[in-house]
């Protein structure tokens, strides 16, 4: 039994914890990807680097607060800078509405265009980004870094395995289910959430039926920004900020997006943790999970480890291949893509 | 699937085509006599290898409409290819752990074709069960092969090979096996993602893009992996051995230049001329193939898919052709690209500069028009190396107010280089707002 235990706990510190944060990060990505398709129907590429242009504004945000000595210690500072942060990038995200998308959303472009537009509102906005922070690894964690150590752990618990929460971990996980039971109340129960579901439903019987386009779209592109400041913060404090990893992380949001249907708010929620999951599970390295569980001679040679850690990328990838393969539509989208 | 921007003019004025590379060509001499003639050339270079990635893109965009995000992933595999073809082969190596890893391929290759005989002959669930089936234990046999002689291979003198090496050809035959690798890796890519819609094909594009780098990165017996592969064969004398020749005395005599630069712009004018030919041919080839029925047929499909397809023709086939011939023509420049640096390293290879710089070069230059992607390449490669110094000069003058040496002047000028990712993006931005033909628009034909 206590092998049993030994095992669940050590899967738990290496795998599941983290799983569940990072899936919380990649749901708020997806939300954000997943929004803008529904709203502006197209698939939006700048969304890694808007997650980088936000968490930037964290950044700055965090040092101006420490330099001052503010200071919300458990907690890490970055987290009163947010709203800050969600301010600029709002305002960003919609001067880029208003000077690049308007345009060909007014043209009715086709959707392959407005997808090569976002490319170039990705060079721009990697720029700024790049040129105001440089390339370089920033940590801005700062406060109390573990709930409980793992030796905490060990000492109440008498595992030989021990169980680490970090602080981080945790703020993802609540910050994740609070704004997505946020976003749920807003989309069914208030009046400027209905008519965006009524838009992204049938764009034309919308604005037939007297909703403001304009306010739909500009409460869309908020929203994109505000989940993209979060997601990018949480996933900066979790780990640390490299504008080269935020436009890596675009393929597992997209991949997350897909998998749970384009367009659907569920959808990228569940597919966010799906594809987490999915590429936490199948790099981990599960011999000394096994050693617990199973004889020894049962045991496997090496690591028993699926995929080498690398190849992350080709997990969510594969995922995503098989999605489209077999349910285009993604898991929770009725409607033909 | 969708047509370029904007729909092409009915008329382009020969002037039209031959201006723009007149002032380019205007333009790169002004650097030589500005900067120096060794950024010129090496400017020259690259911008060659960048129109013939260009070209490949604008068959997939330009004629067929294709969104391929993965031009990275192609680049890199070209590159794969002169080291397999060109660079010496490891004798310890092949010992240790050859027979392994070639039982491992071809137990591979008969997984392969077990899969597509099975698939033909089954239908129903039966044929994903089996598929699934096959594929897992092939998998499974094929890794017995592979991981022992991959360690082996490994820990042969790790410092300098512990790599399998090549096969010891010269180097100008990577360059076809390049196109041809990438060419095989689009043909499967293009067999599983090519039904799905444009977003969902750059989407799988970027992705197996980032695979292939993975792949090239920890794969250390196939590529040494972040170790790098240097001192590659290559197709033109090296500088110490022309400065030997008696015409480089003579040439240096007259120029009157310093033995050492003259050397180096001698190697760089071998390198242009080389890649000046294959982008000539390839580009004779293309336009031929517009010019021809099939041109007019991958338009009519491109521009209305259905109407295409009602009228007979087989849309999948060919966009599945032009996918593959595109990707060959990337791999190929890829090949070309590890041969001028002489090395292959995995970590070069990043999506902005490997994949959505060739884009902006197609879309500024004129999506459709090969003539348009070849200038478009030289165009936005000049300002992608120019827009460097001219960054670092302008962010010196603005902040200069700031005093010497305030923090944030630092930063910023530190930062300067990254000035040409905003060039970059606001010229696409405004080019295809504005001109959303390109510089040189295609032609109705």
């Amino acid at each position: 039994m206590e092998d049993f235990l030994n095992a669940f706990v050590l899967l738990s510190n290496f795998a599941l914890v983290p799983a569940l944060a990072y899936g919380s990060q990649l749901a708020l990505g997806a939300l954000g990807v997943t929004l803008v398709f529904a709203v502006l129907r197209f698939s939006n590429f700048a969304h890694g680097e808007t997650m980088a242009f936000g968490t930037m504004i964290a950044i700055f945000g965090t040092w101006g607060l420490q330099a001052a000595g503010v200071s919300i210690d458990p907690l890490p500072t970055a987290l009163l800078a947010i709203p800050l942060a969600i301010v600029v990038t709002i305002g960003w995200v919609l001067i880029t509405d208003k000077l690049v998308y308007r345009f060909y959303r007014e043209k009715k472009s086709d959707e392959v265009i407005l997808l090569i537009v976002s490319i170039g509102v990705m060079f721009v906005t990697a720029g700024v980004v790049r040129f105001a922070i440089g390339v370089d690894d920033q940590v801005f964690t700062d406060g109390e870094r573990f709930v409980f150590s793992a030796r905490e752990f060990r000492t109440y618990t008498g595992l030989r395995e021990g169980l680490a929460l970090r602080t981080t971990q945790v703020i993802s996980v609540v910050a994740a289910v609070i704004c997505v039971i946020a976003l749920f109340i807003f989309l069914n129960r208030t009046r400027t959430g209905k008519a965006m579901r009524a838009y992204a439903d049938n764009e034309d019987l919308a604005t037939l039926s007297g909703i403001d386009a304009g306010k739909v779209v500009l409460v869309a592109w908020s929203l994109a920004a505000a989940l993209a400041v979060l997601a990018g913060t949480l996933y900066g404090l979790d780990k640390s900020f490299k504008p080269f990893v935020y436009q890596q992380i675009l393929l597992p949001i997209f991949a997350a997006a897909i998998v749970g249907g384009l367009g659907s708010p569920v959808g990228a929620i569940v597919g966010g943790y799906i594809i987490a999951f999915a590429e936490v599970l199948v790099t981990y390295a599960y011999i000394r999970f096994l050693r617990y569980l199973l004889p020894q001679e049962w045991l496997p040679e090496g690591l028993a480890q699926l995929v080498g850690t690398e190849y992350k990328f080709a997990v969510s990838f594969v995922i995503l291949v098989v999605t489209l393969i077999i349910r285009p539509t993604g898991i929770f989208n009725k409607k033909p893509a | 699937m969708t047509s370029p921007a904007a729909p092409p003019v009915a008329k382009v004025s020969p002037w039209r085509t031959i201006l723009p590379f007149v002032v380019m060509g205007g333009l790169v001499v002004i650097t030589g006599f500005s900067q120096s003639w060794n950024v010129a050339f090496a400017i020259l270079n690259l911008s060659v290898i960048s129109a013939i990635m260009a070209l490949g893109i604008n068959m997939q965009w330009g004629y067929a409409g294709l969104v391929n995000f993965g031009v990275m992933g192609f680049t890199a595999l070209g590159g794969m290819a002169v080291i397999l073809i060109a660079a010496d082969p490891v004798d310890d190596a092949w010992a240790a752990g050859g027979a392994g890893v070639l039982l491992g391929l071809l137990v591979l290759i008969a997984v392969g074709a077990c899969t597509y005989a099975l698939r033909k002959m089954l239908g129903g669930w039966i044929k994903t069960a089996v598929t699934l089936v096959v594929i897992g234990a092939g998998l499974y046999a094929a890794s017995t092969f592979f991981g022992p002689s991959i360690d082996r291979i490994e820990d042969i003198n790790p410092a300098e090979t512990g790599f399998l090496g090549g096969l010891g050809l010269p180097v100008l035959l990577s360059w076809i096996a390049g196109g041809f690798l990438a060419a095989g890796a689009a043909f499967v890519l293009g067999k599983i993602a090519l039904g799905l819609r444009a977003d969902y094909l750059a989407i799988a594009t970027l992705g197996v893009s980032e695979i292939v780098i993975a792949f090239l990165k920890n794969e250390e017996w196939l590529t040494r992996g972040v170790k790098n592969v240097i001192g590659l064969p290559r197709p033109v004398p090296f500088e110490t051995e022309v400065r030997e020749e008696a015409w480089f005395e003579q040439l240096q005599a007259t120029l009157m230049m310093d033995e050492v630069t003259l050397s180096s712009l001698v190697v760089k004018g071998a390198y242009i001329v080389l890649f000046l030919i294959v982008l000539f041919i390839i580009l004779w080839l293309a336009e031929t193939a517009l010019r021809s029925p099939w041109g007019r047929m991958m338009r009519a499909v491109r521009d209305n898919e259905m109407a295409a397809e009602a009228m007979g023709k087989d849309v999948k086939r060919l966009h599945l052709l032009v996918f593959v011939v595109g990707s060959g023509v990337i791999g190929l420049a890829g090949a070309m690209l590890t041969t001028l640096d002489g090395q292959f390293t995995p970590t070069s290879y990043q999506p902005l500069r490997f994949t959505f710089l060739v884009w902006v070069m197609v879309i500024v230059g004129g999506s459709g028009n090969n003539w348009g992607a070849t200038l478009g390449a030289f165009v936005v490669w000049f300002a992608w190396v120019q827009a460097e110094p001219v960054g670092a000069w302008t962010i010196d003058l603005l902040t200069s107010f700031l005093g010497e040496d305030n923090p944030v002047r630092e930063q910023l000028v530190a930062n300067a280089a990254q000035m040409r990712l905003m060039v970059m993006g606001l010229v696409l931005l405004l080019v295809l707002r504005f001109f959303p033909r390109g510089l040189i628009p295609e032609r109705q034909r």
